[in-house]
């Protein structure tokens, strides 16, 4: 180890750290609905996918940016909306895992209806960021990755002031520690968790669009769900903070595992590692980093 | 998780006090002459091969997958994988194993998806509820990746795709359509009756306790760690038999790719329709799963024509299948098996309404 390339060791940590806020971003939309409703939305990758190819279509028929994010975000409420009355309403106080299943049919329906509506294709989504590579004190970082941080960064400390100076905010967190003596003071349930799936659908179409600049808007954009499980398992599901440091650690090992050990097996296992790190933990913390408590019975 | 009607209470239901247990076989000896006797002189090869050979080898994954989940509560995202390893494990004995009768070897490769199954069943000592069943994931990725990098697994053929043996049993060939069904039929038979005794045995009556409260089955002294892994070994080894029959006797060619996350999710998906802690569930679930895609398909182009091509479809397919699943978890919980059972009911005179 003497001749350890620490540069090029930083270089792959940073890229790794900065990849990791991209999982943390779909994370973070998973940690929202968990919190208000208990519920571990499969669907939040479908959501992602359905904003994303929304995004895309709405430019390509000569919408301005602005004009389209405002369209789908309208579209990302509606569907919040409407996932309130027709699923989470009727399936009220069944057991989480019952949720859960039907929020797997709920990926399904919208992955469905979104390429039924907007076609198959592969999209190339230009935010007008270039993904060029510059150096900061001698390790080269991708301005599009910083711009991501940025963006997530924005977002979070949007979202923690929301929860901590905004009525609506104040609702949401009385809702996640207490659902029946939220109702018994007269909080609208229906209100609040169209209002966590609205804002559970502003994330994925940020991080919808984050990721469909990097991958190209395609079915494959819903599969981003499974790299912000093993983030959310190991961070906790119900903590944003969790999310986040999740998403950096896991973003890192990754990539330093496929840079140092791939090629002792192979390559290729990045499909895989990021759940080996998040069980491993989990035997010696099953709560996650920053979780709550533990989950309770099935 | 909790759920109401077992298989049990079901089943006591419309025996009235004078029907013998004579009566109450009398439906399933039926189906088992017509199963054996009648299908496979009348049956085309359309039905063997695009129906009733894929709907053997997912209904015995979903009965293997309901004892894990159905019965014992432990929800499992990974069933793809454990099928692939009984898959490719049952080919690789029989290849490397000189004189090994392919039934053994089948067996051999349900018993190595059991192993890999009691591995990944570790976590849930320790993990609950949604933490679990993200960590069985965990399984559905590692196994396919060792699958499609190491290529001794699939005798090192370029693709990754594996030829399925000619089917043997007792010095038997099992040949085309008719013969293969027959095979799968065999075994789909014996093994769930073997599921059927167990979860009336002691071991299946813990799996519900450790499933219904595991606290109070501890209490009892129901072993509830060994319980827990019992379950995921004795549910993998049927997945892993599941798919060996899915690769030998339907596909006859089988690659990995065959057994991703989609199919993990089929298996849940007809375990939940089915109805969960009822075998018989899984059969109800499977026939849906494999025939509602042919009906719409045909439904598709008699309606809307040259509209609807693959693509649409397979899109239509998507968004129908989602809803059934929302729809079942809202209305039937207790699946089509407790649909079955009502209309039965009311179509049999003198017994009360439930």
């Amino acid at each position: 180890m003497a001749d350890f390339d620490w540069s090029f060791f930083t270089e792959v940590l940073v890229g790794g750290l900065l990849s990791g806020v991209m999982y943390s971003l779909v994370a973070i939309g998973f940690v929202l609905i968990y919190k208000t409703s208990g519920v571990l939305n499969f669907a939040q990758g479908a959501l992602l996918l359905f904003a994303a190819l929304t995004f895309v279509s709405l430019v390509e028929r000569g919408l301005p940016f602005a004009l389209a994010f405002l369209v789908t975000f309208a579209a990302m409420v509606l569907i919040g909306v409407a996932i309130e009355r027709t699923v989470l309403r009727p399936l009220t106080n069944k057991p989480p895992i019952t949720l859960f299943m039907a929020t797997l049919g709920l990926s399904y329906i919208i992955e469905g209806a979104a390429q039924l509506l907007w076609g198959t294709q592969v999209h190339g989504l230009d935010l007008g960021i270039e993904d060029l590579p510059f150096d900061v004190a001698g390790v080269f970082v991708s301005q599009f990755d910083l711009f991501a941080a940025a963006t997530a960064a924005l977002m979070v400390a949007l979202l923690s002031a929301f929860f901590r100076y905004s009525r609506i905010g104040l609702g949401f967190r009385a809702v996640a520690d207490d659902p029946f003596a939220a109702l018994a003071i007269g909080l609208r349930l229906p209100f609040i968790w169209a209002s966590v799936w609205a804002a559970a659908g502003l994330v994925a179409l940020v991080a919808g669009l984050l990721w469909g600049a990097r991958l190209g808007v395609q079915f494959s954009l819903s599969l981003v769900v499974l790299k912000a499980l093993p983030v959310l398992v190991l961070g906790g599901f119900d903590s944003i903070l969790g999310a986040i440091v999740g998403g950096l650690l896991i973003g890192a090992s990754e990539k330093l595992a496929e840079v140092y050990l791939g090629d002792l097996v192979g390559g290729g296992i990045e499909g895989w590692f990021a759940y080996v790190v998040a069980l491993a933990f989990l035997l010696i913390r099953p709560a996650g980093l920053f979780g709550q408590k533990l989950v309770e019975r099935v | 998780m909790t759920v109401a009607a077992s298989e049990t209470t079901a089943s006591l239901l419309p025996a009235s006090p004078l029907a013998p247990a004579v009566i109450k076989a009398a439906p399933l000896a039926l189906l088992l002459v017509v199963a054996y006797g009648v299908i496979p002189f009348i049956g085309d090869s359309y039905l063997f091969e695009a129906i009733l050979l894929p709907f053997l080898a997912l209904s015995l994954a979903g009965v293997g997958l309901n004892l894990l989940t159905g019965y014992a509560g432990q929800v499992s995202l990974g069933s793809a994988a454990f099928m692939a390893v009984g898959a490719f494990a049952a080919y690789n004995f029989h290849l490397r194993v000189e004189g090994l009768p392919l039934a053994v070897a089948i067996l051999l490769g349900g018993v190595s998806a059991a192993a890999i199954g009691l591995i990944f069943g570790l976590p849930s000592l320790r993990l609950r509820g949604f933490y679990l069943a993200v960590s069985t994931l965990a399984a559905q990725f590692f196994v396919q990746w060792v699958l499609t990098k190491f290529s001794w697994f699939s005798n090192q053929s370029a693709s990754g795709v594996i030829d399925a043996p000619p089917l043997t049993l007792f010095g038997l060939t099992f040949e085309g359509g008719a013969g293969r069904y027959l095979f799968a039929l065999v075994v789909v038979t014996v093994l769930t009756f073997l599921a059927a005794r167990l979860v009336q045995s002691e071991t299946g009556r813990n799996f519900i306790a450790v499933r219904d409260n595991e606290t109070a089955a501890r209490i009892i002294g129901i072993p509830v760690l060994r319980t827990k892994l019992l379950a995921f070994a004795l549910s993998s080894f049927i997945i892993g038999v599941a798919g060996a029959l899915w690769a030998f006797a339907y596909l006859r060619t089988v690659e990995p790719a065959g057994f991703n996350l989609d199919r993990s999710f089929q298996i849940l998906f007809i375990v939940i329709i089915g109805g969960l802690a009822s075998l018989r569930g899984a059969f109800f679930g499977a026939a849906l799963i494999v025939v509602f895609p042919l009906i719409l398909s045909r439904l598709g182009s008699l309606l809307l024509g040259d509209v609807f091509d693959s693509g649409v479809l397979d899109m239509t397919q998507r968004i129908v299948l989602g809803a059934l699943i929302i729809l079942f978890l809202i209305l039937e919980p207790d699946g089509l098996v407790a649909l079955w059972d009502r209309l039965r009911r009311r179509l049999q005179p003198g017994s009360r309404p439930a």
